[in-house]
């Protein structure tokens, strides 16, 4: 009897605490979701709650019925994000794969050449002039597609990768059949490739459907504002909120139900991650296995 | 004669895998021109900078800015700050994750700890300006979560934003909670991968499950731990800029206790322009972060060459 108690008291520690932590990070997800379905007025004379006062939809009536600033940062945000991961998976498994090839006499000082960028840089000020004084990228849309499109880390994990699970003899083959050494990447390599691109290119779309720091420091025109710049500019300013809100001039400044909004507009931006995130959750996880494997 | 030869080596060489090097071209292009282009930039941390002189047309002016950061105290405090708070988001995401991991490997309650997982990993997806809109949602003063609760149990309301020491307890804890699923992941794929074996005979033994998780699985976790925990260390003088940036913005208030290297050189060069600060603080943190993951690889080699990062 006294040797299922140790278990017993483990399983009613773990609970609580597995519970508590759980419990902490779903939480404000709920939050969220609730204060969003405020009314306006609910929220100004009561406050935001856990349990919901009123069902409202006011808040998300305002975002749809005005919607061009918003769809505009939404259609900025998915262009990115699928343009932005398929190029970058592209480049960097097709690099990955010159890496991994052995008749490749450089391909240890290549390999140091990507690596020693994650060991040294050369810091936000040089960058940040490179970009607007010489390459004058500000306010453009590759500004955002080309910062961080390439992650050296991804690129390693991927030479890995090819090095540890498709044979030598396969290219080799290839070869003597009278390929040459692009249509063997683009017809036998990128297809036993896909596993691995489908786990890396969820971290890489999570990047770019997550980035506000590019624009802040390259966006001021706001047809180019990505979706989070927009929320983040809603968040922090009161006047961003009633320019992006406007628009409908039967609208009046104090019409605007800005506390609503704040929360609605970030479920509207978070919402596609959330739910797309259940069926993705395993190769994030094998994604993670992947990079465990030393290179 | 020798010369001559290696030269034709490489002239060979490049044309035998001309297309392999053509292939490798974009990513190398893309990092020569956005990582190693920037890096003779590097002089305006030497430089008066003027917007007519530009980077290389400003007058230099020696160690001018690494004097103003030293004197102006902010070399220290930034510092300091930068290396306390990311000891501290070490130490508690570490302690947390092993335990949440160690926890979820020996519980019952298969769907429990499925769904615990589930919703532990999701913070992980979201962008900090998310949290940031959450933050709001709990501690904004007027309508916050927090400040409704304690209103209706008649408590006098919490200003957090003008209440340094607070920040010190709430940014480990958004630190945590973002991070939790995903390090937790990691200790517990090292626990599920480890040999079965010695644990089935601690069973026999009449070890309970304390003695076992305390002799077997914790030892067994030691060598993840240690090379996280160095991993972690050798990314101490790099900011977590993101959540500090969208936890607090640009408060001065708070400055003196929230204020790290990546916030110091963001303000300095967006809102004040202040290049020189800015460029001096930058090339600091850089040949620091140089030395440090120098110094930890170095570390690493000695303990177990295994673990070494390159």
């Amino acid at each position: 009897m006294n040797r299922g108690k140790d278990i017993f008291i483990f399983n009613i520690i773990a609970f609580i605490i597995v519970g508590i932590v759980g419990g902490a990070a779903i939480i404000p997800f709920v939050m969220l979701l609730v204060g969003s379905f405020q009314s306006e007025d609910s929220i100004l004379q009561h406050g935001y709650s856990l349990i919901p006062r009123t069902f409202d939809l006011g808040a998300y009536k305002f975002i749809f019925d005005q919607p061009a600033k918003i769809i505009q940062s939404y259609g900025v945000t998915l262009f990115i994000t699928v343009a932005g991961t398929g190029l970058s998976l592209f480049f960097s498994s097709m690099a990955a794969y010159v890496l991994a090839r052995k008749d490749v006499k450089y391909r240890n000082p290549m390999a140091f050449y990507l690596f020693f960028t994650t060991l040294f840089s050369a810091g936000l000020v040089p960058y940040y002039m490179l970009i607007t004084n010489y390459l004058f990228l500000r306010n453009t849309i590759s500004i955002l597609l080309l910062s961080g499109m390439f992650n050296v880390l991804y690129i390693l994990i991927l030479r890995t990768y090819i090095a540890n699970s498709i044979p030598d003899s396969i290219s080799e083959s290839a070869k003597i059949d009278g390929a040459n050494d692009f249509s063997i990447f683009m017809k036998v390599i990128l297809p036993l490739l896909k596993p691995a691109l489908a786990s890396i290119g969820l971290f890489v779309a999570l990047g770019y459907w997550n980035d506000w720091y590019t624009a802040t420091l390259f966006i001021t025109e706001e047809k180019l504002f990505p979706l989070q710049y927009t929320l983040y500019k809603l968040l922090s300013s009161t006047t961003f909120a009633k320019q992006l809100l406007e628009g409908n001039g039967a609208v009046s400044a104090i019409e605007l139900p800005q506390q609503t909004v704040k929360l609605a507009l970030t479920v509207v931006a978070t919402g596609p991650i959330v739910l797309a995130y259940p069926f993705v959750q395993k190769y994030f996880v094998s994604g993670l296995t992947i990079g465990s494997v030393k290179g | 004669m020798d010369i001559t030869r290696k030269k034709k080596g490489f002239l060979y060489e490049i044309t035998k895998n001309k297309i392999l090097y053509l292939m490798f071209l974009p990513v190398g292009f893309y990092f020569l021109v956005l990582a190693y282009l920037p890096m003779p930039g590097i002089v305006i941390a030497f430089k008066e900078y003027t917007y007519s002189g530009g980077v290389f047309g400003s007058d230099w002016n020696g160690m001018e800015n690494f004097r103003y950061f030293f004197e102006s105290g902010k070399l220290w405090l930034v510092t300091s700050n930068t290396i306390i708070y990311n000891l501290v988001f070490l130490t508690a995401s570490t302690v947390i994750s092993v335990l949440v991991a160690v926890m979820i490997a020996e519980m019952a309650g298969k769907y429990f700890k499925k769904t615990a997982q589930t919703f532990m990993f999701l913070p992980y997806f979201i962008s900090w300006v998310t949290v940031s809109a959450f933050f709001y949602n709990i501690f904004n003063f007027d309508y916050g979560t927090l400040n409704t609760l304690l209103r209706s149990l008649g408590a006098e309301p919490v200003d957090i934003y003008s209440n340094p020491t607070a920040w010190m307890l709430l940014l480990p804890i958004f630190y945590v909670w973002k991070g939790i699923g995903f390090s937790s992941v990691l200790y517990l794929s090292a626990i599920m991968g480890a040999d079965q074996e010695s644990y089935e005979s601690a069973k026999i033994d009449g070890a309970n499950i304390f003695q076992r998780i305390w002799y077997i699985t914790l030892p067994m976790l030691k060598p993840t731990v240690v090379i996280l925990v160095l991993l972690g260390l050798s990314r101490i003088m790099r900011g977590e800029f993101e959540m500090f940036y969208q936890l607090i913005g640009d408060n001065g208030l708070l400055a003196d206790k929230t204020d790290i290297i990546d916030t110091l050189v963001f303000r300095s060069m967006v809102f004040s322009n202040d290049f020189g600060m800015a460029s001096a603080a930058g090339l600091y943190q850089s040949v620091l972060c140089f030395i440090l993951i120098y110094g930890v690889n170095w570390a690493v080699k000695k303990w177990n060459s295994d673990y070494a990062l390159y």
